[in-house]
């Protein structure tokens, strides 16, 4: 450890790091898959596309097709889910004050489970409305949920919170029954609620970037304000902030990513407060560099669990969900363990 | 620096009057302490002061109202000391005290040299400076309420609300915190409002008190005038005696029933 500093920065070298753990991850999903193709052919593979390059990788068109079409896609949507995710998830703790948020408190995993599985029975599960139904449900439920709490007349957190419980809970029952209506599709259904990402070429990254792109900005311009909400409403008000504002946007930005993000990989659970809470505790409680190094590390996660979900059980693929949680329960058990920081909010 | 003023302030909580008709004057300089039994309405005064809760009447510094302004900056005219402030434990001291430079920062802009510097000066000025690498779990009692106090300072406000600073600290620390406020008064003319629980500490820091009950002003002035044993008696319930120390400051003594 080097010394206390007054005033932690984002440093070079925990960018660094994390920038080159993701990189790696990148890499290893790029070149791990059920086709055996050889490591250096990939490699030139991608270098060829590269401008002003232009090296024979020797494989064959259907083999390009493989690393082009199948598993960039793949490993570009892992890391965008992962950003993204991990983003929210740490701006929803900022925003309230609440260690055990994740990015589906308000409603989000509720809304966008009731639309996919509308979305499923009415059309079923290769529906390219599938994802536009799941993002729908989402931000409905979360709209509601604001609505809820603003008219039980409470401009606290709590009340949004609690306000999400109950729509969360409405949304689910609703979603069971319909599922429990149509039981042909349950394995289907069942398949998105544990989170999966199955892509055949770019349309999901496509269809996920530009939100992401959105709720990222948004959410890391935003870091300082986090820092000042820290302090609890009341005297981020005397410093000057308008906490009811402030919320709104980290929410919308938020919600708006993580409803992409549920519409194309189903419900990921665990990336969003297990990223967050390990970058915590190796760097401190500052969203400065909390909310930067978990868009890096959230995306290197889910790169690597994307990688367990199709490599473990090969030729069938985990739900990704269960990697997530797999992976990550032990892996924060030992940072919970080794760091020795507070818990503070 | 303008002092601060209130005309008619009024405060209900769902509808339960908390405040009604209060005016107050704290010119540029002067210390006035809010005294009175708890529930008085001392901590509602205090946040229509800091404009956290909506009011009835006006709220003006420098002749400049309250209403007519955004919140940001109020906050650059009103620093605010709350009883029980929220201590990240993961923040350092001095990331902390930079909270302070918010009212004078856009809504996404960042900090810069000149901002760091004046968190680190309020510190300093608050005797503070060797805490400003350290964690705010790690604080005892009398460094969190320096560090709180830095960090209304940073803000360089005009008027400083301080809801009972002196609670939870041992005598040594409340006059240590109490010296250092009236440092910042005399020195820089910030006009200071303060809840204090502790009359004798009230009369010897403030040049004013103002004693609340049951949302109004029952007595203001000079701390001899307020503090009478038959007031304190009605209004407090409180048995006292009345004394003076050594240089002749006045002593309120709390009295066992006989």
């Amino acid at each position: 450890m080097t010394a206390p500093r007054p005033l932690r920065r984002l440093s070079p070298l925990a960018v660094g790091v994390t920038l080159v753990l993701l990189l790696g991850a990148l890499l290893v999903g790029l070149l791990v898959g059920a086709v055996g193709l050889s490591p250096g052919a990939v490699l030139s593979e991608v270098a060829d596309r590269l401008p002003f390059v232009s090296v024979d990788s020797g494989l064959s068109e259907q083999e390009a097709a493989i690393v082009w079409d199948l598993r960039l896609p793949r490993v570009v949507l892992a890391a965008l889910v992962g950003a993204t995710l991990a983003a929210a998830g740490a701006a929803y703790q900022g925003v309230f004050r609440n260690p055990l948020a994740d990015p589906y408190l308000l409603g989000v995993a509720a809304g966008a489970g009731l639309g996919a599985t509308i979305g499923i029975v009415t059309l079923g599960s290769a529906s390219a409305v599938v994802p536009a139904a799941a993002f729908g449900g989402a931000l409905v439920a979360v709209a509601l949920t604001y609505a809820l709490g603003g008219a039980a007349g409470g401009r606290s957190g709590t009340t949004l919170v609690l306000a999400g419980v109950a729509v969360a809970a409405f949304f689910t029952a609703a979603q069971t029954f319909v599922q429990q209506r149509h039981a042909d599709t349950v394995r289907e259904v069942y398949s998105w609620i544990l989170g999966r990402l199955s892509t055949v070429g770019w349309s999901e990254v496509a269809l996920l970037a530009p939100y992401a792109g959105v709720s990222l900005l948004v959410l890391l311009l935003h870091r300082r304000l986090l820092d000042v909400m820290a302090v609890g409403e009341e005297e981020a008000e005397t410093l000057g902030v308008s906490v009811s504002r402030v919320r709104l946007v980290v929410v919308a930005a938020a919600t708006l990513g993580t409803a992409a993000a549920v519409a194309v990989s189903g419900l990921v659970g665990f990336v969003g407060i297990v990223v967050p809470h390990a970058v915590r505790l190796m760097v401190g409680s500052s969203y400065r560099v909390i909310l930067p190094l978990s868009v890096l590390g959230g995306a290197a996660f889910l790169v690597l669990a994307d990688l367990g979900a199709r490599t473990l059980a090969a030729p069938s693929e985990v739900p990704l969900g269960v990697i997530t949680a797999f992976v990550g329960a032990p892996f924060f058990a030992v940072v919970l363990r080794s760091a020795r920081r507070g818990w503070g909010p | 620096m303008s002092g601060i003023v209130a005309r008619g302030v009024g405060v209900r909580y769902d509808g339960r009057v908390a405040l009604e008709g209060v005016d107050l004057d704290v010119p540029a300089g002067e210390w006035a302490a809010l005294v009175g039994p708890n529930g008085a309405g001392k901590s509602s005064l205090l946040r229509a002061l800091a404009g956290t809760v909506p009011v009835t009447g006006t709220v003006a510094v420098g002749g400049r109202s309250r209403h007519e302004m955004s919140r940001r900056r109020w906050a650059r005219l009103v620093a605010a000391v709350a009883q029980h402030p929220v201590l990240p434990a993961g923040l350092t001291a001095a990331e902390y005290v930079l909270l302070g430079r918010t009212p004078h920062l856009g809504y996404l802009a960042a900090e810069s040299r000149r901002d760091v510097a004046a968190a680190l000066a309020a510190l300093e000025r608050l005797d503070a400076g060797e805490l400003a690498a350290r964690p705010l779990g790690s604080l005892s009692g009398g460094e969190r309420q320096r560090v709180v106090l830095a960090r209304a300072l940073a803000q360089d406000p005009e008027v400083l609300l301080l809801d009972e600073p002196t609670a939870s600290l041992d005598i040594g620390h409340q006059q240590q915190v109490l010296d250092l406020v009236e440092g910042l008064r005399r020195e820089r003319g910030i006009a200071v409002v303060a809840a204090l629980h502790d009359l004798t500490l009230a009369a010897q820091y403030a040049g004013r008190l103002v004693l609340l009950d049951r949302g109004r002003v029952a007595a203001e002035g000079p701390a001899a005038a307020v503090l009478t044993p038959e007031g304190l008696a009605r209004f407090s319930g409180a048995r006292v005696a009345l004394l003076r120390g050594p240089d002749g400051e006045l002593v309120v003594a709390p009295r066992r029933h006989t």
